[in-house]
């Protein structure tokens, strides 16, 4: 028997509301809203890497978000060691900002740009009390050192390093709390594919040293695989498949998950196919399909799906799908 | 149909004047693009790989500076004068845009956008204009063409923004393609459908493509051929296949091995250590050099030239045969 989730997800939902026209607002008309989580619900285990992925606007930075408590749910819950988040107050929720830590996209923003990397570092310590006065910088030297900064890094600012030397400050600064969970929003999407490989291969040594959890968002397929113990597909705020990553990849049960692995470029270039895998767009997550919200692109899809919402069902060990078609076996690897 | 047309470059340099001195953005570069053919352009940021491509049809303004020869159709485009070179762009050849958002006119419906270069470049009057306009989102794939026609770039979806934008550069039957990390911007089901779109107009309409992207996946997704650029300077070409089997240039092999592949979960990358060099302060001798395991004295004294080794293949590397020996022993 597994030991309990670290983090559990609960029928999750966020929504936000759109800006009321006054036209729609004279017709009596409701107020828009973007379903950004429609009731979303997995585990995270400790020490494991889950990575999720999905296409934009699929909610899996909304997701990432709600997880580190940046966005509050507005229904269901996250509980962290069988604790409400939502419920946290005062020195229980810091402990928690200190034990879930989030590494964001854009290393261009998210660091202060008028802060020295020993202030941005410094700052971290000091606002959980991480460390008495006197052993700061040498705290700061041995962060530099984890993430394989040399040791002047210290006196720089943001804007002296390239987007991959920024996004190791970034995760110095995670790691400077000595959090438990790492969130990682899209880690490397923004830098180039050499230097995106010394980011991943550093994110590996560092959780096999520290045993840190691992929450990998991304949309890049290859890098999710190859990252992950697990994977949780996203689509339109819902989740439609999650399961071992080996089994995610090489017998994927949704026909969406399908569709997004035949539409990956292979590295192979004798292996080409010509027709396009997925027809069609995402519909609007401020109108979702009444079914399944995949039915208007899905190739398999039948008048129950597109009337009637499919659950997430266990496959087998572990492996779970949210699609009706998978029982009856019509849909095959 | 006359034969088809190819695209001889050669020796290609662009130089922008900067306040830290001249930078060199792209060095001497060669290369062909032959009729029906899709040649991929690949390189990191900074490599020079969109520069070239502008450099080609005169996109480059002052007090950017480009020299060396681009033949097309027996004419050397370099020289052309301006009004001549603007027939030709937008006519013969034609380029696609990686922001279809910035690239299009907001303030104009789609439709105008595409008479507008139907009126530029070919001699149909009004109502041929519009029959022509709606057959051309029929052929890249926008349902109801004759009502979208009436919409604004902002109603469309990203992919089908770059359908817009295919329509508009296909409008006056180009022959030659080029194309500027055309799907870096999209969802990769989307990014899937444009790819393969690009791929059977080529085949319908017999045009050359010039596809710059940083994604090798792309690459052996599309591409006949491939050069490799790094700082300005192509090191690497050959048939796609050849240079995936067996990359002869030490950076093309890291970068090969930087993108994770199936079946070694959670092992290190190959990753190549560094970062690439600012333009503006290229290391002497071979540019890759300090980020290079290969690397040797000889490297650091002398730029290496852009060898042929065999048909098809040539390669700027001193020690092209090591690194190829070296390939078996990492994969």
């Amino acid at each position: 028997m597994r030991e309990p989730a670290l983090i559990s997800v609960e029928d999750v939902g966020k929504v936000f509301p759109m800006t009321h026209s006054l036209l729609r607002y004279m017709r009596g008309m409701p107020q828009l809203s973007v379903n950004a989580l429609n009731g979303v619900s997995f585990d995270i285990h400790r020490g494991e890497t889950v990575g999720i992925v999905g296409e934009s606007g699929c909610g899996k930075s909304t997701l990432a978000r709600c997880l580190v408590r940046l966005h509050d749910c507005d229904s269901g819950q996250i509980r962290f060691e069988g604790k409400d988040i939502a419920a946290l107050e005062g020195t229980a929720r810091r402990q928690f900002n200190r034990r879930v830590q989030m590494i964001f996209q854009d290393p261009y923003s998210s660091l202060n740009p008028r802060m020295r990397v020993r202030q941005i570092l410094g700052e971290a310590l000091s606002v959980h009390r991480m460390r008495p006065k006197a052993a700061i910088p040498t705290r700061i030297a041995e962060l530099l050192d984890i993430v394989r900064l040399p040791s002047d890094a210290a006196d720089k600012f943001p804007h002296e390093f390239s987007g991959g030397q920024r996004q190791r400050i970034g995760i110095a600064r995670a790691l400077a709390v000595e959090p438990e969970v790492l969130v990682a929003d899209e880690l490397v999407s923004a830098l180039d594919v050499s230097v995106q490989a010394q980011v991943v291969n550093l994110l590996l040594r560092l959780q096999e040293e520290l045993g840190l959890t691992v929450v990998f968002v991304a949309h890049d397929l290859r890098l999710v695989r190859h990252i992950s113990h697990r994977v949780v597909v996203m689509y339109l705020g819902r989740v439609v498949e999650i399961g071992p990553t080996e089994r995610i990849f090489s017998a994927p049960a949704h026909p969406y998950t399908q569709a997004l692995l035949a539409a990956a470029p292979e590295m192979d270039p004798r292996r080409r196919n010509t027709a396009p895998a997925a027809r069609g767009e995402l519909p609007s997550p401020l109108n979702l399909p009444p079914g399944c919200a995949f039915s208007t692109r899905c190739p398999l899809a039948t008048d129950r799906c597109r009337a009637e919402r499919p659950a997430l069902r266990a496959t087998e060990n572990g492996h779970m799908a949210a699609c009706h078609l998978v029982d009856t076996h019509a849909v095959t690897a | 149909m006359t034969g088809g047309l190819s695209l001889e470059v050669t020796n290609l340099s662009t130089t922008f004047e900067t306040p830290l001195g001249a930078v060199t953005a792209v060095d001497g570069v060669s290369f062909d693009v032959r009729p029906g053919e899709v040649l991929g352009l690949v390189g990191e940021s900074g490599s020079g790989k969109s520069v070239t491509l502008r450099s080609l049809i005169g996109l480059i303004h002052p007090p950017g500076k480009v020299s060396g020869r681009v033949i097309w159709n027996g004419q050397d485009l370099l020289s052309l004068p301006s009004g001549r070179l603007a027939r030709v762009r937008g006519g013969e050849i034609a380029m696609i845009f990686q922001e279809p958002m910035t690239a299009l006119n907001p303030v104009l419906t789609v439709g105008l956008q595409i008479e507008e270069n139907l009126r530029a470049h070919t001699a149909l009057d009004r109502g041929q204009r519009r029959a022509r306009a709606v057959e051309l989102f029929d052929l890249v794939g926008i349902p109801d063409a004759k009502r979208r026609l009436e919409n604004y770039p902002h109603q469309f979806s990203g992919g089908m923004r770059q359908r817009v934008m295919i329509a508009i550069a296909l409008a006056s039957n180009p022959r030659l393609l080029l194309a500027d990390e055309p799907t870096t911007a999209l969802d990769v089901t989307i990014q899937d459908q444009i790819l393969k779109l690009i791929l059977s107009l080529r085949d319908e309409l017999g045009m050359g493509v010039v596809l710059v992207t940083h994604d090798l996946g792309v690459v052996a997704a599309t591409c006949d051929r491939v050069a490799v650029m790094y700082a300005g300077r192509i090191v690497e070409t050959g048939t796609v296949v050849d240079i995936f089997d067996g990359p002869r240039h030490a950076y093309t092999r890291g970068l090969l091995s930087s993108v994770p592949r199936g079946g070694a979960e959670r092992a290190p990358l190959l990753a190549i250590e560094g970062t690439p060099p600012a333009l503006s302060a290229l290391p002497p001798g071979c540019a890759f050099g300090p980020r290079c395991s290969f690397a040797t004295d000889a490297c650091r004294d002398a730029r290496p030239g852009l060898l042929t080794i065999a048909p098809d293949r040539q390669v700027a590397c001193l020690h092209h045969d090591a690194v190829a020996a070296n390939r078996g022993q990492v994969a």
